[in-house]
């Protein structure tokens, strides 16, 4: 007979070590399909290896790929805490970017000085009103968030397309559909000379650091903590749970909002519709094997950038497709999966059900 | 006689890690016979019936069952499917049955082949009206169990048992949700059924029905078997002594004038989703040193009153007043900012964030109080000796104030949760169900702690399922009854059942 | 006004809306059976996506358009037993799994497909289902020839409605599905397994889901792209709620679905030039969450949904 007991407490090894043997195995799970491409996968690793540090401008790329990810990784970890579903990160990623084409191309007449801060704020509440419209859903109707909020992703996308041929396409770009570019004083500034990593890094770093501080140490954050955990004794203590997941629901949507106008603003200077390729969902990914935490979130962030970096740059060495490093990044999410299992639970097997069947 | 023997446990021993639930416990079961098994919470009788029921693997001894001609065997262990087979029914006292298909569904379940194209109803319900007949359980069996009252379900779980040929019958506390007189029914069926040679074993921790009820007691403590005798030689007190050990405290309730109103309701009416958090225009007034019991059949509106005074549920019609005050926006926090005590029914569930550590949990009621934060932030060091001076005033045992709430056992959950609320010296205290699946010493000390907070010049609605708990405790008795509230005019015992199963007094 | 009267009486728009709702019937009906068991599998998106890839692929490879359904099937079967394994005997997160599953369904698809046909410009095309002649059935008027047009593997979908039906309301094994999502401790005290019940209901319910994705590939058009899927399964989740999960009103919510989509198309080509092309499109997910907003207030969802279960805990 076997059983599956909680287990009393659990180890410092096991938070941490889980999600870097999940990475672990995800990544060497992969040499199945770079056998099945046909590559040699040692010398795939290697490749990956070099694409992620062979150069400093490879590690830029890293850095400049992991900053939308802390984003929408700080996105999904803030309202998975309070188990709020907030699946839509990649739609108020468009949000946030629409918002800030809106305003930086010029069409508000703001001194430039102001420009940049409004941009990140406007960039920010656009994305967070993207995830209040859900949580209304949800508060009001009792409609499934994740449902509505994946449902979104396809309707926003839908009207980026709509804005871009409409409205917010630039008249220069001869019918594509692509926004006027961001002026000059809207834009992050870079962080180094001639390298795309950018100034929403610091923006990132800065933020998932004050998440990490406020989700421990303010009431804030303990009523957060107390909702996700724990919603029917949360309202009995008299906290207010309502209002704690509108405000996590507006942190989250800001945060998405923010990688949406940290990649126009700090990285492509215009919008289009695919300027993403799916960080919003590859948000959950990294909140999942960051344990939910802020800080862990900027290493999984980084991870998983590198992932991407590394299997771009091997399959141009190789031919192999880059699709792999999708493969990577949902295996190691299933893989941390069970890990929290194996963190969690252990496998209790009674030796005498044997003698007696 | 041994060839009317149907059931015998050999020395059955069962340890979870460190804890002792069954040592050594040897028992036999006669066709026909009604065996009590008495013990307090915790003293190992639902354990020792897990065994039995193939739901736990003992550690040690053997369990024989008599088979269709009456010859012992030997039961394989640790197999429900086995136990099943050999004529082993169980009822638990918190019901296994799918309420979205018909009681007949639930009867059939499991004894049909599943990948048949037809079922055949007609002869289930052949079989079923038959056993309907013999046993005068009746529950209608077409309507999803969903819809179906307390007692007919309850009839539904031992109609399963019986139509699996069940030959032994074991109850779990059955009459926990019933009313005192839906009990005698109980009773007076499974008379007819052990007429008929089915055998029961019957859980309670109730005297009073075991005296009333069975042939056979057996008094099982710390999960030893302490003493077994016929009922007709038994009596109330050496019973007692032998569950509990030694006499049972005395619960020192003086007499004391009440005092000024702490909480009135005046016309408040809820409706809720079901019977259980309906009131129907509601007048309550608890006085300072009184404690007020509520007596009732569970679900007869205990929750609605429990959520309005804890200010879970908004009232749409009627005023609440807390210390002569009117509460027009009453939620949890306004309660307690009122100063109400609250100690929910479920404490696992409402009581306690289990993730968060027992000093988050000590001050999770006063968030925004300036010994817990300071512009926004928490004090940690602050919340820590608080923690700790309450794990010591009230006796709460675990891992230490910063491991999580959940580690904790159900007794020092409630001893958290009493921290939490009498030290605030509240005015007004609301104790649901706060002794429900606490050991006998825990329970004394909730009961202590409500007659010192009574003394002190609270006012306390005790809102319980066991008559007996009121009838120690409350200086007034009130029974809940369909949302409705009837004073009760004395402490009979009789009489409130009666205004319980709402026949007139 | 007369526009739209004369569309919803043409026979043409009714076989649109029966072809566009076929996918989601498939998936529907997989969601339901899941759902009824007490799963919820949001891996129905990617394995939409394994469906259309795998049955597509097996035909390319020459193993004929049922040999294409039935590799599709079990492909959906295989990542559906992966969401088993992981939400019911390891009680898993619903939600994350499924979102796992997702993913990795869809990168395994994308990666297999890149795999397979490095270099391709555009998509390879396979013969697809043709519409079905169905001796007496295609004479009756107007419900015939809206039915004439549709493919073998429409048929198929209604079929399974009515066996999903069935089996949900006439059968031992559909009794115990919903007492598994209902309350699995009624399921296990009558010696029944838990496991076995949850983990077959999920496997059968994805292989169902693969179904609506082959549907995509090889019989609603003829080759693989990516992205094909769009977001029908989420569409799925929502219209299993709206159908309070019960066979029949699947497939009107399916249906309905299908015909307000077929309407918009038509309605684009009428007043396409007021209202720019995107708001047709975005009609059918707003159409969903409005299903979905309308329908849960008074859902009545398996009582065991998200909850895991484990032996030996009550």
């Amino acid at each position: 007979m076997i059983r599956i007991e909680p287990r009393e407490t659990q180890s410092r090894t096991f938070t941490l070590g889980v999600p870097i043997l999940s990475a672990v195995i995800a990544l060497a799970l992969a040499a199945i399909p770079l056998l099945a491409a046909g590559a040699n996968p040692i010398v795939a690793y290697a490749e990956m290896f070099r694409g992620v540090f062979g150069s400093v401008f490879a590690f830029s790329e890293v850095l400049t790929r992991a900053t939308p990810l802390i984003f929408t990784g700080l996105a999904a970890a803030l309202a998975f805490r309070a188990k709020l579903w907030n699946i839509g990160a990649e739609g108020q990623l468009y949000l946030g970017a629409m918002a800030a084409v809106a305003i930086g191309s010029g069409v508000l007449d703001v001194p430039g000085i102001l420009l940049l801060p409004m941009i990140v704020i406007l960039g920010a509440a656009a994305g967070a009103a993207g995830m209040v419209a859900p949580t209304y859903l949800k508060t009001r109707f009792g409609a499934d968030e994740v449902v509505t909020t994946l449902l979104l992703n396809f309707i926003i996308l839908i009207f980026v397309q709509m804005m871009l041929e409409g409205p917010l396409q630039d008249p220069m770009s001869l019918g594509w559909p692509q926004s006027a570019p961001v002026l000059d004083q809207g834009m992050l500034p870079p962080l180094m000379e001639r390298l795309r990593v950018h100034s929403g890094l610091i923006l990132a770093l800065i933020l998932a650091g004050l998440a990490q501080f406020m989700l421990a140490r303010s009431v804030w954050g303990f009523r957060l903590r107390a909702v996700g955990e724990n919603a029917a004794a949360a309202r009995h203590a008299g906290i207010n749970v309502k209002r704690s997941l509108f405000g996590v629901a507006i942190l989250s949507g800001g945060l998405a909002g923010l990688a949406g106008v940290s990649e126009v603003a700090g990285l492509k200077g215009y919008l289009t519709a695919d300027l993403s390729p799916g960080f919003g969902y590859t948000g959950i990914v990294v909140a999942m094997l960051a344990g939910l935490s802020p800080a862990g979130v900027v290493i999984a962030a980084l991870f998983i950038a590198s992932v991407f970096v590394g299997a771009d740059s091997m399959s141009r060495a190789m031919g192999v497709s880059s699709f792999l490093a999708d493969l990577v990044v949902s295996m190691s999410l299933l893989c941390v999966l069970v890990g929290g299992f194996v963190a969690r639970y252990r496998i209790v097997r009674s030796s005498t059900a044997r003698a007696a069947s | 006689m041994t060839d009317s023997i149907v059931l015998k446990l050999n020395g059955l021993s069962k340890r979870f890690g460190s804890v002792v639930a069954n040592d050594d416990v040897s028992l036999t079961l006669n066709r026909g016979e009604v065996l009590a098994l008495l013990g307090e919470n915790g003293a190992g009788k639902t354990t020792l019936m897990n065994m039995l029921f193939g739901h736990y693997l003992p550690d040690a001894g053997t369990i024989e069952v008599a088979d269709e001609t009456g010859v012992l065997q030997p039961l394989p262990l640790g197999q429900p499917q086995v136990a099943l087979g050999a004529g082993v029914g169980m009822v638990h006292q918190h019901f296994t049955l799918a309420e979205n298909i018909s009681a007949l569904d639930n009867i059939t379940l499991g004894s049909e082949p599943l990948f048949a194209l037809r079922r055949n109803r007609r002869e289930a319900r052949k079989k079923i009206e038959a056993i309907i007949a013999q046993s005068g359980l009746n529950a209608p069996l077409d309507t999803p169990v969903g819809r179906l009252s307390v007692g007919e379900r309850q009839r539904v779980e031992i109609l399963k048992a019986l139509y699996r040929r069940a030959r032994i019958l074991v109850l779990d506390e059955p009459t926990a949700v019933l009313t005192p007189q839906e009990a005698d029914t109980l009773f007076e069926n499974i008379r007819m059924m052990t007429n008929e040679g089915l055998s029961v074993i019957f859980i309670s921790h109730k005297l009073r029905e075991v005296l009333a009820f069975s042939d056979r007691i057996a008094v099982l403590r710390h999960g030893h078997l302490v003493g077994e005798m016929a009922t007709s030689e038994a009596d109330e007190t050496s019973i007692a002594r032998m569950m509990v050990g030694a006499e049972t405290p005395e619960l020192a309730s003086t007499r004391i004038a009440p005092g000024s109103p702490v909480l009135t309701l005046s016309g408040v009416s809820v409706s809720g989703r079901s019977k259980r958090d309906t009131l129907s225009a509601v007048d309550l007034t608890v006085h300072a040193h009184e404690i007020l019991g509520i007596a009732g059949v569970s679900g007869n509106g205990q929750s609605g009153l429990a959520n309005v005074i804890s200010g879970l549920a908004q009232a749409e019609q009627g005023l609440i007043r807390v210390n002569e005050v009117e509460i027009d926006a009453p939620t949890p926090a306004a309660m307690v900012r009122a100063g109400v005590g609250r100690i929910p029914e479920d404490r696992h569930h409402e009581g306690i964030v289990g993730a968060m550590s027992v000093a988050e949990n000590m001050v999770i009621e006063y968030l925004d109080d300036p010994g817990v934060q300071s512009r926004g932030l928490l004090r940690h060091e602050a919340i820590q000796s608080n923690a700790e001076r309450l794990a010591k005033a009230y006796d709460v045992r675990g891992p230490g104030v910063d491991a999580p709430a959940r580690l904790l056992s159900g007794g020092n959950i409630q001893k958290l949760i009493l921290a939490r609320v009498f030290d605030r010296a509240p005015r007004l205290i609301l104790a649901n169900q706060p002794t429900r699946g606490l050991d006998m010493g825990a329970a004394a000390e909730v009961g202590r702690r409500l007659l010192e907070a009574r003394e002190r010049g609270a006012g306390v609605v005790l809102i319980s399922e066991d008559l007996d708990e009121i009838l120690g405790l409350a200086d007034r008795i009130v029974v809940i009854r369909d949302g409705e509230l009837h004073e009760a005019p004395g402490r009979d015992r009789e009489q409130i059942g009666l205004m319980m199963a709402g026949e007139p007094a | 006004m007369m526009d739209i009267l004369n569309i919803l009486l043409s026979e043409s728009f009714w076989a649109a809306s029966l072809r566009i709702a076929t996918p989601l019937i498939f998936g529907v009906l997989g969601a339901l059976i899941c759902e009824r068991a007490g799963v919820l599998n949001l891996g129905i998106e990617g394995i939409f996506v394994v469906g259309a890839m795998c049955g597509w692929m097996a035909v390319w490879l020459g193993a004929g358009l049922w040999g294409g359904v039935l590799v599709a099937a079990l492909a959906g079967a295989f990542f559906g037993l992966l969401h088993a394994i992981l939400t019911v005997p390891l009680g898993l997160s619903q939600h994350v799994s499924g979102l796992g599953i997702t993913l990795f369904a869809t990168s395994v698809s994308y990666f297999t497909y890149r795999t397979a046909l490095p270099n391709v410009s555009s998509p390879p095309r396979i013969e697809p289902f043709q519409p079905l002649d169905l001796p007496i059935l295609s004479d009756l008027p107007f419900l015939g020839s809206v039915l004439f047009q549709q493919t073998a593997l429409t048929w198929l979908a209604l079929l399974l409605v009515a066996v999903v039906w069935y089996v949900m309301n006439r059968t031992a094994l559909g009794v115990a599905i919903k007492a598994v999502g209902d309350n699995p401790d009624s399921v296990d005290a009558q010696g029944l397994s838990v496991y076995a019940l949850r983990m077959g209901a999920i496997t059968v319910g994805s292989a169902l889901m693969a179904l609506g994705g082959a549907f995509l590939t090889m019989s609603a058009f003829d080759a693989f792209f990516f992205g094909m899927v769009n977001g029908r399964g989420w569409v799925c989740i929502a219209l299993v709620i709206f159908a309070s999960w019960r066979p029949g009103k699947a497939l009107l919510g399916a249906l309905l679905f299908g015909a307000f989509d077929a309407l918009q198309v038509r309605l684009q080509t009428e007043i396409g030039a007021l209202v720019p092309g995107q708001v047709f499109l975005m009609a059918p997910y707003i159409l969903s969450i409005i299903a979905l907003v309308i329908a849960a207030r008074s859902a009545d969802y398996p009582r065991a949904l998200l909850t895991p279960w484990f032996k030996g805990q009550r």
